[in-house]
């Protein structure tokens, strides 16, 4: 049974190699077909991934408020400094108006740049409180973490992330160090007491959440920052001056259930809403990314199911209409094998196998192409990034971000629906060969 | 005496719209084992026809046809096929080999339907060896037909029809392509075969040819006319 199966579809690979570039063509469109179902498998595997990676890093029972800059011209303030986002009465707003609420984590961010002696470097300052440590799941590989006594204090302490410990001590110990940090034409100098571990950068989402290169932060308490620095930030870049005036950069709520997400991220929605006329902040859900990944991988599997669909078909018609010139082609031969003690289901099976071997050799060379889905989509993505940037700059970060992610399923899937296409579109052909009368087949030219 | 085939009132009507043809008018006659018979007539006279019914390529409008001992008037095509596959040995005009097989291949063909279909044996393989050379193409195994002579090919058909030891052979116009040089030696290998006990038998256009069988049976009208070379 297997010898006869194996031998069987020797003699179909055969035949068609008899005719290489018509067999070729009549795979094309099984081939196109089983790369398009893999690539967009992978892609909406890929979404999907990234939405998860993204929850397990911002917390499925967080709720993100963040102050976002509103669009020129509509800012309060004088010309050049404009006022926004979230407020330090909106954080107590938000600890007193959540029910569900297990804690508030406020947060302070400005863009700026530290020395410690000699070498300078671009930081991330941010104003924190001892619980942002445990949100963001740092590790502290050197000294420790800001304390509650550091923010009632409001000590003149931080804390490095490694990549800015790097640059600014090089590959010493930077813990016992001072820093100095300059902002609004003022420096102040800061003990270093911890450095924490690396960290992997974090994907944007949705627009609302850029992603962020966690390893040039520098912690300080949240209590320093105002008091140091203070809500106004001033730079002058190029000549121009500009400044802006910010309580809190962000507030990440957390709840006790996943459930309750939901239910907090509107309520925080109701207690800003009218403080807030402009819309200058943003909730992030991120539970709610995943429902925006499943949109997305929704609408890759529409894609899939269309483009898959119609090659498939275009495939199966191909192959069929290559069988029947085949068989047509070799009547003769059908009525020799029939004069040879051949039965209608030997001749069935004969091109059926031809078939067959037809479109899963088609759909083997598609998987192949299909594994091609993630260098090429590297190579779509670097390509675009270093000769289209306006282009680039444009796509949503999704997009940009994405890692394609070839499924097992989606290459069997593929593989046996190419196997079941040839059986389809190659009944007829085969049937036709089959009811052939072998008398006429003899007497065929 | 065995016969090894034998049929009674044979008759085979085509329908062409309304029209019937009948090829075949009702004929009898009786094949001993190891019989040689031409087959002789006018074009048309249903010498063809009479062949591919005795070959089992088709069944007959009337009349009874038994085959080593079967009833071949009444099968399924799937036994037919099988009759075919194990009774019979065609050899044809036009050798009708497959292209693209090789020598070797070709006289395989058969051993592919056999019944229960069972995977080529080294015996088998070993018989379509001794076949070939019993044809004198030893040395051809490799060659696919067109680089073959006619009458190579012809006898690569011969080898063929002796695979399954086929209870008689059929050869409808076996030296029609050849030149007379090349036919006398298919004849030949013919004569030795019936010699050997092989029933054959052969439709012929060519007096000399048929002389060489044992009898001659001539044919007119779908009707056997008589026995001899010629009519009457
Ligand atoms: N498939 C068919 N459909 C209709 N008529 C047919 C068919 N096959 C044969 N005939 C008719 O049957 C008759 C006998 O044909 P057959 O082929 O047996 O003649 P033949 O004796 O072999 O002639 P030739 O010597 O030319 O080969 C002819 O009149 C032919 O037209
Ligand atoms: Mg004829």
């Amino acid at each position: 049974m297997i010898a006869r199966l194996i031998s069987t579809i020797r003699l179909g690979f055969k035949s068609l190699m008899l005719h290489k570039l018509r067999s070729g063509l009549a795979m094309l469109g099984i081939m196109i077909g089983v790369t398009a179902v893999i690539w967009l498998v992978a892609m909406g595997e890929g979404v999907s991934y990234q939405a998860q990676q993204q929850i397990k890093d911002l917390g499925a029972t967080n709720v993100i408020v963040r102050s976002m800059k509103p669009s020129s011209g509509s800012a309060t303030g004088s010309s050049f400094i404009i006022e926004y986002g979230l407020t330090r009465d909106d954080y107590q707003r938000i600890l007193e108006g959540v029910p569900s609420i297990r804690r508030a984590v406020p947060m302070r961010e400005i863009k700026g740049d530290a020395r410690a002696g000699s070498r300078e470097s671009e930081i991330q300052l941010l104003g924190v409180t001892p619980d942002y440590r445990d949100m963001n799941h740092l590790i502290v590989e050197r000294g420790r973490f800001l304390s509650d006594r550091d923010v009632i204090g409001e000590e003149n302490v931080c804390v490095l992330a490694a990549g800015a410990a790097t640059n600014l001590f090089a590959h010493e110990n930077p813990v016992g160090r001072k820093i100095e940090i300059q902002f609004n034409g003022k420096s102040d100098v800061y003990k270093v007491v911890g450095q924490t571990a690396d960290r992997t950068p974090s994907a944007a989402i949705g627009g609302s959440l850029a992603g962020r290169d966690f390893n040039t932060d520098v912690y300080i308490p949240l209590t320093t920052l105002r008091l140091r620095i203070g809500d106004q930030v001033i730079t002058s870049r190029s000549g121009s001056r500009e400044g802006e005036i910010v309580q809190l950069s962000q507030i990440t709520v957390t709840v006790g259930e996943v459930e309750e997400v939901e239910e907090a991220a509107g309520i925080i929605e109701i207690l800003l809403e009218k403080y807030h006329p402009l819309g200058d902040y943003a909730v992030v859900v991120p539970s709610e990314l995943l429902r925006q990944a499943e949109m997305l991988r929704m609408m890759f599997n529409v894609l899939l199911i269309l483009i898959a669909g119609i090659s498939l078909l275009v495939g199966g018609i191909g192959i069929m209409n290559i069988m029947l010139a085949t068989v047509t082609e070799r009547t003769r031969e059908i009525g020799i094998r029939r004069a040879l003690g051949a039965t209608q289901e030997d001749v069935i099976i004969q091109f059926l196998a031809e078939t067959i071997v037809l479109s899963a050799a088609g759909g083997m060379i598609g998987v192949v192409f299909g594994f091609g889905c993630i260098p090429v989509t590297y190579l779509a993505q670097t390509g675009l990034e270093r000769w289209l940037p306006e282009v680039w700059s444009t796509l949503p970060t999704t997009i940009r971000d994405l890692q394609p992610r070839i499924a097992i399923w989606s290459i069997i899937a593929s593989f046996l629906i190419s196997v079941g296409v040839g059986v389809l579109f190659g009944l007829y052909p085969a049937r036709r060969a089959a009811m052939m009368d072998p008398i006429e087949a003899l007497r065929h030219e | 005496m065995r016969m090894a085939a034998e049929f009674e009132n044979l008759e085979k009507h085509y329908h062409l719209g309304d029209v019937v043809v009948k090829a075949l008018r009702g004929v009898t006659a009786a094949f001993p084992e190891g019989d040689f018979v031409a087959l002789m007539g006018s074009s048309g006279s249903g010498k063809s026809t009479l062949l591919n019914l005795l070959g089992a390529l088709d069944r007959p409008t009337h009349g009874r046809y038994i085959l080593g001992g079967y009833d071949v008037s009444t099968l399924s095509d799937r036994q037919l096929s099988q009759v075919r596959n194990q009774l019979i040995g065609f050899i044809f005009q036009s050798y009708n080999l497959i292209a693209q097989y090789t020598v070797l291949e070709n006289i395989q063909v058969p051993l592919q339907y056999r019944p229960g279909r069972p995977p080529i044996s080294s015996r088998d393989r070993n018989r379509c060896l001794d076949l070939a050379e019993q044809v004198g193409l030893s040395d051809r195994l490799d060659h696919r037909p067109y680089q073959l002579s006619g009458g190579q090919q012809q006898r690569v058909a011969i080898a063929r029809a002796l695979l399954n030891d086929p209870e008689i052979i059929l050869a409808d116009e076996p030296t029609g392509n050849l030149d007379s040089k090349t036919g006398a030696e298919i004849m030949q290998i013919l004569g030795k075969l019936n010699r050997e006990g092989r029933t054959i038998i052969m439709v012929t256009h060519e007096p000399d040819i048929a002389e060489q069988a044992k009898r001659q049976i001539y044919m007119r009208d779908g009707m056997i006319a008589g026995e001899g070379i010629f009519p009457g």
